[in-house]
């Protein structure tokens, strides 16, 4: 009974750790929180990352071990997989909402594949109109690009 | 083991070469589960150096538009494209050195000239903007049907790494796409720009495209590169046919990258790339 209690709680320390990137996502809104183990007091967390290079991965590995730390496991290990390969459709519901509230305009559907690509519009966050203009494909971070309306925001692009 | 600074050799504390030295790894842990029991064959291992030598080198060299790009939109495309391909490496060299107990940063900075496995087009400067756009292109078309198929490898670390690779490279693939028809259909001069680009980077296409025994070696493991040459050659067509563009035509480079017979450029890549590494063993910050 113990152990389950235990893993419960891991499980809900480790998906409130934040994407130090876009912090109003935890790591579980954001999809790359794959697992959580507890055995034998040993805590081990699985995560993905968004991007092959995404330096935030770090990050989220340094916070995880704090955050379960200081909750009282011991001994806490994460593991990077890259599969299956993260994509923005485990992006959550909620972390979808969460990102439009923020003022991040969250992944569009589809485009057909295809070496010339059909670009999609993108609503504005903050006033939903699709009127908007791709600044930069390229953000302030691998998986953002930047629009304008009539104000500049980030776009999680789809991936 | 061809270089003589590998691990065994030096004097370093305990079991790590580079002392005090930390360097945030990425573990591939799951797909790379039972690496003590099962690590790279010589074969695999070779295989994944190849691949990651032609990630790495491209890494390097998209770097160097960090802060000279035309438009500080372009400083930050090329260098999150560089930051992806880095990510390739990375895993790709890590899982070539599990062979030989070899860290990634011992593959990277550790081994001279002929060690490396990269193609000649990796090997190609940059020149202007359009002659890396014309670069991308190439590198971006070729990758992209590569780790493609690669994603089906019988090889679950290889699999992994190009199931995650293969949409990044999609966008890398998109981007230069763009660029292709932005500079073809804009000025007279950008255009004569791209058309020298493209001319420039074409000898190289064919090296991409060889198959030599150790592919042969592999079969279900590796991707056969002859296999890739109608697709990478149907996408480059319909891409330059859209703006009324010429494939390029012209003599072939001889290549000799995967038996580590380089363009002169590689010697000078290095340098740059290595040099803190081996002047400051163990440096950090």
């Amino acid at each position: 009974m113990i152990a389950v209690s235990d893993a419960t709680r891991a499980r809900e320390i480790a998906a409130n750790v934040r994407d130090p990137e876009v912090p109003v996502l935890t790591i579980d809104d954001l999809g790359v929180l794959r697992d959580v183990e507890v055995s034998a007091g040993t805590v081990v967390v699985t995560i993905t990352p968004t991007y092959s290079g995404c330096p935030a991965v770090d990050t989220m590995r340094d916070d995880l071990v704090l955050a379960l730390t200081a909750a009282g496991f011991a001994d806490v290990r994460v593991r990077t997989v890259l599969s299956p390969a993260w994509t923005t459709d485990w992006l959550t519901e909620a972390g979808r909402r969460k990102l439009v509230e923020y003022g991040i305009a969250p992944p569009t559907g589809r485009a057909p594949a295809g070496p010339i690509r059909l670009q999609l519009g993108v609503a504005c966050p903050r006033c939903g109109s699709l009127h908007t203009r791709e600044i930069s494909r390229f953000g302030s971070t691998a998986c953002k690009a930047l629009y304008e309306c009539l104000e500049p925001f980030d776009h999680f692009k789809v991936h | 083991m061809t270089a003589p600074d590998t691990p065994a050799t030096t004097d370093a504390t305990d079991d790590d070469p580079h002392g005090d030295v930390s360097v945030d790894l990425v573990d591939l842990d799951l797909e790379l589960q039972g690496f003590s029991e099962r690590a790279a064959t010589a074969d695999v291992a070779e295989y994944a150096l190849r691949l990651g030598d032609d990630a790495l080198i491209l890494a390097q060299q998209l770097s160097r538009w960090i802060a000279h790009a035309p438009e500080l939109e372009e400083d930050i495309a090329l260098g999150n494209i560089a930051l992806d391909l880095l990510g390739h490496a990375r895993s790709l060299l890590r899982f070539a050195g599990s062979y030989d107990g070899r860290s990634e940063d011992d593959l990277a900075y550790f081994r001279d000239e002929p060690d490396f496995r990269t193609l000649w087009l990796f090997e190609q400067d940059g020149g202007d903007f359009a002659h890396t756009i014309a670069r991308q292109l190439i590198a971006a078309t070729y990758l992209y049907e590569l780790y493609a198929d690669l994603a089906a490898s019988t090889d679950p670390a290889l699999s992994a790494i190009a199931a995650k690779a293969v949409t990044e490279v999609e966008y890398h693939r998109d981007h230069a796409v763009q660029w292709t028809l932005r500079l073809a259909g804009g000025t007279d001069l950008s255009r004569e720009r791209m058309i020298e680009g493209l001319a420039d980077m074409w000898p190289y296409v064919d090296e991409l495209f060889h198959d030599d025994p150790l592919i042969d070696r592999l079969p279900g493991v590796a991707v056969r590169p002859s296999s890739l040459r109608a697709r990478f050659d149907a996408v480059i067509d319909a891409v330059l046919a859209e703006e009324g563009l010429d494939l390029p035509r012209g003599p072939i480079a001889s290549g000799g990258g995967r038996q580590g017979k380089h363009f002169p450029t590689l010697g000078y890549i290095l340098a740059e790339m290595q040099v803190l590494a081996r002047q400051h063993p163990g440096a950090h910050w």
